[in-house]
């Protein structure tokens, strides 16, 4: 990932942090993995960073990789009632 | 409190079985060992003594403590000699006096007679025995007196060595020895000449004295004595306090002449120090009067202005209005701030309530994310606390001492003295780091092994350690058993087992021979009480949560967590980290660790505050800068913080900064971070307030206002609380705090581990160590004692996965970060003092097999180049780094260290990767362009608008 860091747009960094999550808990298998995932995000980002990713779900221009498209989705059912 | 020296016993407490004798007519019972000199004092009998005293063993040079005992020939020295059961002793008889006196006039014959104009006058222990002997005259005459006059050694800026004055009593080389552990000083020459010497002769400065003090402490004469009681006198009176600098917490005599600080002299009965301290603590305090320190309010509508000094109301008015408009335009959350781990328990609360309560939100953060964030991750899910194991103290009791990516002699200097004495006692030391530290080999202490492992490789090579214990059959299983979630053990116990986790499998990943993992391994499971001590060089990493839990698995393992001697202990940064973040600084937690979703805790905080909380966790201090860069969040309060340069891509956080509207900052100086502020409230040091500070053994300690706040009109100022309190009335917010200690019972209403703190308290027992509460009301020394506080330890499968920061053809190296003894952190308090004298540039260690291929020597300039940025220091060239790693700390703003980092960080806590980036490094003419604007840029930001003259 030559140019990560500086590079980022927020978007892109929230997507990574959920691929950099998913691969500590990659270690699970990946259903384990991806609920892990959801929980953490759950407890540890703020509504605004979790209404980015469910935005991200919606925006064709996202790349987002299929693992953590699976992940924001869960997040967007889990908060639904909000 | 009027000025006394603390009481000196002469000679170290013992314990042991309670022996019975007869002190002068008077009954004494004490332990056993105890030698007569202590056993006297303990019963008010001060026996006349020069060469003793209780933080040394005994020596027996001086014959000054001569005593007889009945039924025994001669007169033995009361400070080699123990007590013994049924034993008379006499302190003064016709010829001990004789005696005494005779040896009194030696002494003095050697000794110039200029008490009055001396700077111990009234502070000298050898005037204070001539008096008590009784020295009239002297027979030998005093032409010895002077013959060291003139070899004054004036090189360390902080003390005077004068060996006219110096009476070769040893203490000071026994303290150096004993205590400090460096082993720098001895005595030189015979007879009158003997000398004391640092090095080789090379004066204090040069010399490998590492200026702790404890030699100037030992000293009982003025040989060698404080430069400011040279220059200032002697105090008048004391007040116990504690240190500000690092997570140890070390207690002093703050030693004062009205509202005048003398010197801070380590307080003996502190249970984190024992009477010790290093540079910083004990002679690094002159930033506090520094004139670069801000002491009016100040506010600017745009950062290109320059500042101006207004009126506290006129400050905490704009602070008020400024953050309410931006929430009326922005929403509720476009707002937030950071507490700093350099401000007390009690201010920590506040900011973080005046957030949670006055904000409406729960965006605040503390410094705390970018070192020890993963603890908190890490050892909450294995153990059930945020918080290390055991007391200082517990280190004596441990037999392998293992050190993982700290530096205790540099970053926590005064528990890595503690160290490095179990270590001579015996204790065997395995240190894990790519750095060969101090520790690895110094004078009499020589790891049992070294394991220099690449950057970012934590998680292998411990996942190794486990693989090798688990395989070899080296667990605790009855401990296992009894104490831990077993089917999480088996689970884990089956990954670690596996083929591709064995040290050989992992050698070239790690670069440590498979061979010395395994034998670390086995002593650390075999070789006794096993104690781990870790700093940010595990924290600080993207795996940064795994290491952690890396580490508590394998003191689970061999049963190492639970009784002295042994524990996971993160050694923490700040002086009040541990505190900040009980005090619910992260954005995810109420105070005491609960989770802001629990309603039931947020319901007691709910009626306290009379407010509804936010049940969504707030943001971290990256992710408000991204959310400034994305034009959501426009304004923070940052309480004695430098993010600017203290948080990782200097050039992100310039850009989070900058977009935002209304910037507060709190502090003692014009910061890095203030370039971007609009609003400047002055700050108030440790030595103007009172309150508490928490360090890295959960030890609560009283902060003892000493001298009046410098920050305001007549030098009647605010201590921080006030501050925060005044913008917390200004927002509309109905508090009435008149003193800390009603702070603190806040605290202990709503934390169950602070339900049993008192001020009262505090004051009765000195210090308190968390969790005090029903259960321990004396406070715990030893956490997890009979279970785990979450119930059963939790093993946690840690998978290695490698950073997304990779070397390559044009990154080849790799750069990591470290701290140096002399200079604090950002280095805004200790560059403002004469510490400079020791480090005054950043320098980037690098191997000489490196140099070589890029034509680099020693001192030269060079570039430093990551893919975040790139910054010029001059090159240290040394065999401490390994080939492909490179070494620098960040401690000037000149240097930018954090221009270079990156902004990849731990996956659980986005902790920054500090510790791990890859760069190239080259020959380069000196200070790069960005550098000097950056300078320029600094000045023009700095500047100050004359206030209007009062006439």
């Amino acid at each position: 990932m030559e140019g990560t860091g500086a590079m980022m747009s927020t978007d892109e960094r929230l997507a990574y942090m959920a691929g950099q999550i998913l691969r500590n808990f990659a270690v699970k298998g990946q259903e384990a993995a991806i609920a892990a995932t959801v929980d953490h995000i759950v407890q540890f980002w703020d509504p605004g960073m979790k209404a980015r990713a469910v935005a991200m779900l919606s925006d064709p221009d996202a790349a987002l990789p299929e693992d953590v498209r699976a992940v924001f989705a869960r997040v967007q059912k889990d908060s639904a009632p909000a | 409190m009027t000025f006394t020296r603390e009481k000196d016993f002469g000679t170290p407490e013992k314990t042991g079985e309670t022996v019975s004798l007869t002190i002068d007519g008077q009954p004494v019972s004490v332990p056993a060992g105890t030698s007569i000199m202590r056993a006297a004092a303990m019963v008010d009998t001060a026996i006349p003594k020069l060469c003793a005293t209780d933080s040394l063993e005994s020596f027996g040079s001086c014959r000054m403590c001569l005593v007889e005992i009945e039924g025994r020939k001669g007169y033995p020295a009361s400070c080699t000699t123990p007590v013994a059961p049924d034993m008379v002793v006499r302190t003064e008889t016709d010829k001990l006096r004789k005696l005494r006196r005779g040896v009194m006039e030696l002494y003095i014959s050697d000794h110039p007679l200029d008490c009055l104009t001396c700077s111990a006058n009234g502070d000298c222990e050898l005037q204070d025995v001539a008096g008590s002997v009784g020295l009239r005259d002297v027979r030998f005459g005093y032409e010895g007196a002077s013959h060291l006059d003139g070899c004054k050694d004036e090189s360390n800026p902080y003390f005077t060595f004068d060996p006219a004055k110096c009476i070769v009593c040893s203490r000071c080389v026994r303290a150096c020895d004993e205590v400090q552990g460096t082993l720098a000083l001895t005595v030189d020459g015979r007879g009158f000449a003997s000398k004391i010497s640092a090095s080789q002769d090379v004066g204090f400065l040069p010399s490998e004295c590492v200026s702790c003090g404890a030699c100037v402490q030992a000293c009982p004469t003025s040989a060698l004595i404080e430069n400011t009681v040279i220059e200032k006198g002697t105090p008048d009176r004391a007040v116990v306090t504690t240190c500000a600098y690092c997570g140890v917490g070390c207690t002093f005599r703050a030693e004062m002449r009205g509202q005048d600080l003398v010197r801070m002299v380590p307080w003996k009965e502190g249970k984190a120090n024992h009477g010790h301290s290093c540079v910083k603590g004990r002679f690094a305090w002159g930033y506090a009067q520094h004139r670069d320190r801000i002491l009016n309010p100040m506010v600017r509508d745009s950062v290109d202005e320059p500042w101006r000094e207004v009126s506290w109301d006129e400050a905490i008015a704009r602070v008020a209005s400024e953050f309410r408009r931006i929430q009326n335009a922005y929403g509720t959350r476009a707002i937030g701030g950071v507490t700093s781990s350099r401000c007390t328990n009690e201010e920590t609360f506040l900011v973080q309530k005046l957030i949670r309560q006055g904000f409406g939100n729960n965006n605040v953060d503390t410094c705390a994310r970018v070192c020890h964030s993963p603890t908190g991750y890490g050892l909450k899910t294995t153990f059930g606390t945020s918080a290390g194991t055991q007391d200082f103290d517990s280190v004596e009791q441990a037999d392998v001492i293992l050190v993982i990516g700290a530096n205790p002699t540099d970053g926590h200097p005064v528990f890595g003295s503690r160290i490095k004495k179990r270590l001579r006692e015996g204790a065997k030391l395995i240190v894990v780091d790519p750095r060969r530290i101090d520790l690895v080999r110094s004078p009499h202490i020589a790891a049992a092994h070294h394991l220099p492992l690449r950057p970012g490789t934590n998680v292998a090579l411990l996942t190794a350690m486990a693989h090798v214990i688990v395989t070899e059959g080296l667990v605790n299983e009855a401990y296992i058993r009894e104490r831990c979630d077993t089917d999480a053990y088996a689970e884990w116990a089956a990954f670690v087992s596996e083929p591709a986790r064995s040290p050989e499998a992992i050698e070239d990943l790690t670069g440590v021979p498979a061979a010395d993992l395994r034998a670390a391994a086995r002593l650390y499971a075999t070789g006794g009480n096993g104690a781990i001590y870790y700093g940010l060089g595990v924290t600080e990493h993207s795996q940064g949560s795994s290491t952690v839990m890396a580490i508590a698995n394998l003191a689970m393992a061999t049963g190492n967590v639970g009784r002295p001697g042994t524990g996971v202990n993160p050694l923490r940064g700040q002086n009040n980290v541990q505190g900040s973040c009980d005090m619910g600084s992260f954005p995810h937690e109420l105070p005491g660790y609960r989770h802001i979703a629990d309603s039931a805790t947020r319901a007691l905080f709910e009626q306290d505050w009379a407010v509804t909380l936010d049940p969504e966790p707030g943001l971290r201090i990256n992710n408000m800068l991204d959310a400034a860069t994305d034009g959501t969040f426009k304004g923070i309060f940052i309480q004695g913080e430098d993010i600017l340069q203290s948080d990782p891509n200097t050039t992100h956080v310039a850009a989070g900064l900058a977009a935002m509207e209304c910037v507060v900052v709190q502090d003692l100086f014009l910061n890095e971070t203030a370039r971007y502020a609009h609003v400047f409230l002055p700050g108030s040091t440790f030595l103007e307030k009172d309150g508490t500070f928490t360090n890295a053994e959960r030890r609560i300690q009283r902060v003892r206002k000493v001298m009046e706040p410098k920050n305001g009109p007549d030098g009647k100022g605010y201590a921080d609380w006030e501050v925060v309190q005044r913008v917390a009335q200004a927002m509309g917010l109905d508090w009435h705090y008149t003193h800390p200690a009603q702070i603190m019972d806040e605290i202990a209403r709503l934390t169950p581990a602070f339900a049993g703190v008192t001020y009262d308290l505090l004051e009765a027992r000195g210090s308190l160590q968390w969790p005090v509460n029903g259960a321990a009301p004396e406070g715990t020394p030893t956490m997890h004692a009979d279970h785990f506080v979450r119930g059963k330890g939790l093993f946690v499968v840690t998978d290695y996965v490698p950073t997304d920061e990779r070397t390559g053809p044009r990154f080849p190296l790799l750069l990591t970060t470290g701290r140096i003894l002399s200079q604090y952190n950002v280095g805004a308090q200790t560059r403002r003092t004469a510490n400079e004298a020791w480090h005054a540039e950043d320098r980037l260690e690098i191997h000489p097999l490196d140099a070589e291929n890029r034509g680099i020597r020693d001192g030269d300039w060079v570039s430093l180049r990551s893919r975040a940025g790139e910054t010029t220091l001059r090159a240290l060239i040394t065999e401490r780094v390994a080939p492909g790693v490179v070494y620098t700390t960040f401690h000037h703003p000149d240097t930018q260290a954090n221009v270079i980092t990156t902004d990849f960080s731990d996956w659980a806590t986005n902790c920054p990767e500090y510790k791990v980036t890859a760069v190239q490094v080259a020959p380069s003419n000196g200070p790069s362009e960005w550098q000097m604007q950056y300078r320029a840029q600094a000045e023009q930001s700095r500047r100050i608008e004359p206030a209007e003259p009062a006439e």
